[in-house]
């Protein structure tokens, strides 16, 4: 490794595609502290396009500054100034030209940058939003993501994306969602809508059905990145928390979750060492302090899930709560697996049994095929396997149950 | 006594028109404007931005449901209406979310068009 020209702040030389990556990170700052001062998404998209054309070109030669995010806003903060200033309608880019020079000057002091990630995590969030229009305005003005990337990642055509990103885009201009984030009093009505907006970004790449595995993977690190920053931004609050602990919990399965072929391991059978240690003691301790929420209650489901030994009694009970919050068939049969760990398949069954609405759902029947197949009843698990294989989509989880229904005893035996 | 008219037309018109077609429409508009002022039938009268801009606010107990998009249900009807000065769209949320008709039904919050002068 190479170091670049001494100065005040330690610069690393990195690869292309390590800088475009760096940069896309570091630039939802920017992007958020020009939307401020510009009141102008598009102008602060553009700007900021321009300062990844200069990082492209410098990065590789100068190394990385020391504080990229900071380097990102006052590059673009001058290019945006280049760009009013040859538009010659001065008259009318006279307010915009006197915000952008007051906005911070040098690269290397940071904190003179005030944060505004968070107010554009709550306008991108704005209930007033389409639901899908919030996520993928979230991924691409936060998560630098490209409008084609962004595209990819919730399989929708191009141009299909491209045109919800500018109706959201004109209705908050047009409809006056305000830049900022919201008051104590008003969080309770705009905080779910955020939390949501993440926790979709990391289910789209943890539990999709299509898609490439590497976008996929992105997605999940790019909702932690974002639940980080909520945590950080408002340490105050307690459902963040829950949302970050819950995300890093299963993320941090990652790499026990399949196996070399592509298998997938159930979590009693993973793998333990292949778990990120840290990032389970990071969650663990941050669903300790969460609210008691849809996410938080979720949060300490998933920190009994990897303790070294489950409690399924509490298990259950936290099933019950978030059934209270959110009643569903599908938290109805969770509750049903952690009553038959406690209490034994027979009872498991019998609360499975009396779930109605759900029989669409394949995984309704792979866990009734596992308690059938517990309780010696191999003919009635292989109808049950196959049921839950007819509906089925994801092609690992196709894998899975054809192992297990292969591995029945065979019933003339 | 006193009557709101609503104008109910196809949006796409706008996008699809010549500016001649634009300008004939607007003169229309400004005619009847006279006619009622003249009248002294006048009482409050505004263009609206397109419906994709629309936010519908409906109360339930506690809960506050915004969603984006115009507001939808045949069951329900238009029964009144408000013209309010907000300073931004959430301002304009947490009024719709006080009037009465957003727990038994809905209240449309639609940006009211500032046209060039």
């Amino acid at each position: 490794m190479r170091r670049g020209p001494a100065g005040p702040g330690l610069r690393v030389v990195a690869p292309g595609a390590a800088i475009d990556r760096l940069f896309r990170r570091e630039s939802g700052r920017a992007v958020a502290s020009l939307i401020r001062v510009l009141g102008d998404f598009d102008l602060a998209e553009e700007a900021v396009q321009e300062a990844w054309i200069v990082a492209l070109e410098r990065w590789p030669k100068d190394g990385v500054p020391r504080n990229p995010g900071a380097w990102i806003t006052t590059t673009a903060r001058n290019r945006a100034i280049d760009r009013l200033r040859r538009a010659r309608v001065l008259e009318e880019k006279r307010v915009q030209l006197a915000a952008l020079e007051a906005l911070g000057g040098d690269a290397d002091e940071p904190d003179r940058f005030p944060d505004d990630r968070l107010r554009l995590m709550f306008t991108c969030c704005h209930p007033a939003i389409a639901a899908e229009a919030r996520v993928a305005l979230t991924l691409r003005t936060l998560g630098g993501l490209s409008v084609p990337e962004v595209a990819r990642a919730f399989l929708v055509a191009e141009p299909a994306m491209a045109k919800r990103l500018v109706r959201a885009k004109r209705k908050i201009a047009v409809a006056g969602i305000a830049y900022r984030v919201p008051e104590e009093h008003e969080l309770p009505h705009r905080m779910p809508s955020v939390l949501a907006a993440v926790y979709l970004i990391f289910n789209e790449g943890y539990a999709a059905t299509a898609g490439e595995a590497l976008v996929r993977r992105e997605l999940c690190a790019e909702a932690i990145r974002l639940g980080r920053l909520l945590v950080e931004l408002m340490p105050a609050r307690p459902e963040p928390r829950g949302l970050l602990a819950l995300m890093l919990l299963h993320h941090a399965r990652r790499d026990a979750r399949v196996d070399a072929d592509g298998r997938l391991v159930l979590l009693s059978d993973q793998d333990r060492t292949l778990w990120h240690a840290g990032e389970i003691d990071e969650g663990r301790a941050l669903a300790a302090t969460a609210a008691p929420d849809r996410y938080g209650l979720q949060a300490a489901i998933a920190a009994e899930n990897v303790a070294a030994a489950a409690d399924w009694a509490r298990v259950a009970a936290l099933y019950a709560r978030l059934a209270a919050i959110d009643p569903s068939p599908v938290i109805e049969l969770n509750r049903a697996v952690a009553v038959a760990m406690d209490e034994g398949p027979e009872r498991g069954l019998a609360l499975i049994d009396a779930i109605g609405g759900l029989d669409g759902y394949h995984l309704l029947h792979s866990a009734r095929a596992d308690l059938l197949r517990r309780l010696g009843r191999s003919q009635d698990a292989r109808l049950a396997y196959e049921r839950a294989l007819e509906l089925a989509a994801n092609p690992v989880e196709r894998a899975f149950l054809e192992q297990r229904r292969d591995a029945l005893s065979d019933p003339a035996a | 006594m006193k009557y709101l008219l609503t104008i109910y037309d196809d949006q796409s018109m706008w996008g699809d028109a010549q500016p001649g077609d634009v300008n004939a429409m607007m003169d229309g508009y400004r005619q009847f404007g006279e006619e009622v002022h003249a009248n002294g039938a006048y009482v409050a009268g505004e263009g609206l931005e397109p419906v994709s801009t629309a936010t519908t606010v409906r109360v339930k107990g506690d809960e506050r449901l915004v969603t984006d998009g115009p507001f939808a249900e045949t069951k329900e009807q238009l029964g009144g209406f408000y013209l309010l000065d907000c300073k931004d769209l959430d301002e304009a949320i947490e009024y719709a979310a006080r009037i009465p008709g957003a727990q038994s039904g809905c209240v449309e919050v639609r940006p009211v068009r500032v046209f060039a002068s």
